[in-house]
């Protein structure tokens, strides 16, 4: 399977990895390829999104994602807003609708948002004409987690296409794994989902993916191993005994992680529970590319504003 | 500042091979000439790269000693990216490689046609981000006029009268498959 990479973005928005065609999503991978290297240079700041203004609408708590998308704005240039949920008026009753209403009176060219509903970001990109870029929606999608963790494995591995990746952790509430196997699946990458029944989709395989009950036979021969994040505060009703057990029976430790291919990566989308989902040994080790997710981040969220800047449907005249 | 580089069926070849190896090698004599150490080549993507290493090859047949080369992409300093472009359409980025700092050194900025002086405001813009270089040169293998900016190039290859409906095409080994330049007539307007 090679993919043609597309000539452009066909949406004004990037809403999810559903959405989005193989050749899209070659095309942001390679555009973030070039962009990495803006963080190396001694003025880490390039004009092209000069004039733009981002407006950043978190309204579900968020570090590294909001930082990484405005470290990302502000490397291309752009102007920044930035409102969270704690602070804005929507903690006053005001529905997304409005308060998008009134930020397009400010005229920004992106709003990029994080929403605790599902399809959210969908139903803004509907109703205004800014570039809608989702940075993790409810359950649903997180699509520039997903980019940036194919662009880390395409790093390593040098390909997406044949790799036999493991999910495990927190499937069911997790929007991370749900865009990860979309877009994996659709390069051609092998996904096997792994969690205890009590944390597993119902709906799991519609995505095309294998689901494991136990972390031993995933890993077998396993390029890349992904864990997620055991949800503590999502935890409350009982989906397994105790976060000891879940370590004993689903942690990745260095026994573990033997059973998986010799060069298999090991990733993280943070933030880390060591000594839950993974074992500090592991999460430092040699095979971990955790650290690198996050700069490569930086690169796949400049990749989408950069292509997303390049003309609009609706004023598309050229010079 | 894209050309598209399939030739047209009606042009005019304005260089052959020979003219062109020709030229490269009297554009590295004027870069000796003028300046005698210290001299960096950097490439401006795409045509621009090649031309550099074939300038770079000639310095080092007669000084003995291969300049440091580096190849530059302007496409986020360009002054036509944004909104007002054709919808959903950006230009591919390529690597910029400047394998040394390019501080206190004389960099020869190298392109294959010079047009508006767009593409050289912009380069000028993206080398400055990377350090402060003793001097900034411009070498061209062809200047065709039409400024829009206040830019002059320092080692000029060939001046070549054009009008704005024609289009100027530069084909290079190894990138292409021959040497030569052409010029094209009713073609769509460059830069």
């Amino acid at each position: 399977m090679a993919v043609e990479r597309a000539a452009g973005l066909a949406a004004k928005d990037v809403v999810g990895i559903a959405t989005l065609s193989p050749g899209e999503i070659q095309l942001i991978l390679d555009t973030a390829e070039e962009l990495l290297e803006v963080a190396k240079r001694p003025i880490k700041k390039v004009p092209a999104l000069r004039g733009m203004t981002v407006v950043n609408l978190f309204m579900e708590p968020s570090t590294r994602t909001r930082f990484s998308f405005e470290v990302a704005e502000k490397r291309l240039s752009a102007d920044t807003l930035n409102f969270s949920a704690s602070t804005s008026s929507v903690t006053k009753g005001e529905t997304l609708f409005d308060t998008a209403r009134n930020l397009m009176a400010m005229a920004p060219d992106f709003i990029v948002i994080r929403h605790p509903n599902s399809g959210a970001p969908h139903r803004l990109a509907g109703v205004v004409p800014a570039s809608i870029i989702n940075a993790g929606d409810g359950i649903n999608e997180h699509p520039t987690q997903a980019l940036l963790d194919a662009f880390t494995m395409r790093q390593h591995l040098g390909r997406l296409e044949g790799l036999k990746v493991v999910i495990a952790g927190d499937i069911r509430h997790s929007r991370v794994a749900r865009s990860n196997a979309f877009l994996l699946t659709k390069m051609g990458a092998e996904v096997r989902f792994v969690a205890p029944a009590s944390l597993l989709p119902v709906d799991v395989e519609t995505l095309g993916v294998s689901a494991f009950r136990r972390i031993e036979p995933a890993l077998e021969g396993a390029d890349v191993v992904m864990m997620l994040r055991i949800q503590l505060e999502r935890q409350k009703k009982v989906n397994f005994p105790s976060m000891r057990e879940y370590y004993d029976f689903f942690a990745l430790t260095e026994e573990r992680l033997a059973l998986a291919s010799p060069n298999a990566k090991v990733m993280h989308p943070g933030p880390m529970n060591r000594g839950v989902e993974i074992d500090s040994l592991v999460a430092d080790g040699r095979q971990s590319v955790i650290l690198e997710q996050v700069t490569n981040g930086v690169a796949i969220r400049m990749a989408i504003l950069y292509l997303l800047a390049g003309g609009r449907s609706d004023s598309a005249s050229d010079s | 500042m894209a050309h598209d580089q399939k030739r047209p069926a009606s042009v005019l070849q304005i260089m052959d091979a020979k003219a062109v190896q020709r030229t490269v090698v009297r554009m590295a004599a004027q870069i000796v000439e003028r300046d005698s150490d210290g001299v960096m080549l950097v490439g401006i993507h795409t045509r621009g790269v090649p031309l550099a290493d074939r300038i770079a090859a000639e310095l080092a047949s007669t000084t003995g000693t291969p300049p440091v080369v580096g190849r530059l992409d302007i496409t986020l300093y360009r002054d036509d990216i944004g909104p007002w472009r054709p919808a959903h359409t950006q230009p591919v980025l390529r690597k910029t490689v400047l394998p040394v700092s390019i501080d206190g050194k004389v960099i020869y900025l190298v392109d294959d046609v010079l047009y508006t002086g767009r593409t050289v405001r912009a380069a000028l813009d993206t080398l400055i981000d990377y350090g402060r270089p003793r001097a900034i040169r411009l070498a061209v293998l062809v200047d065709r006029g039409h400024r829009e900016l206040p830019v002059a190039a320092d080692v000029v290859g060939k001046v070549v009268v054009t009008t704005r409906r024609e289009d100027v095409q530069v084909r290079l080994r190894p990138a292409d498959d021959e040497d030569g330049v052409w010029l094209g007539r009713e073609a769509p307007d460059g830069s």
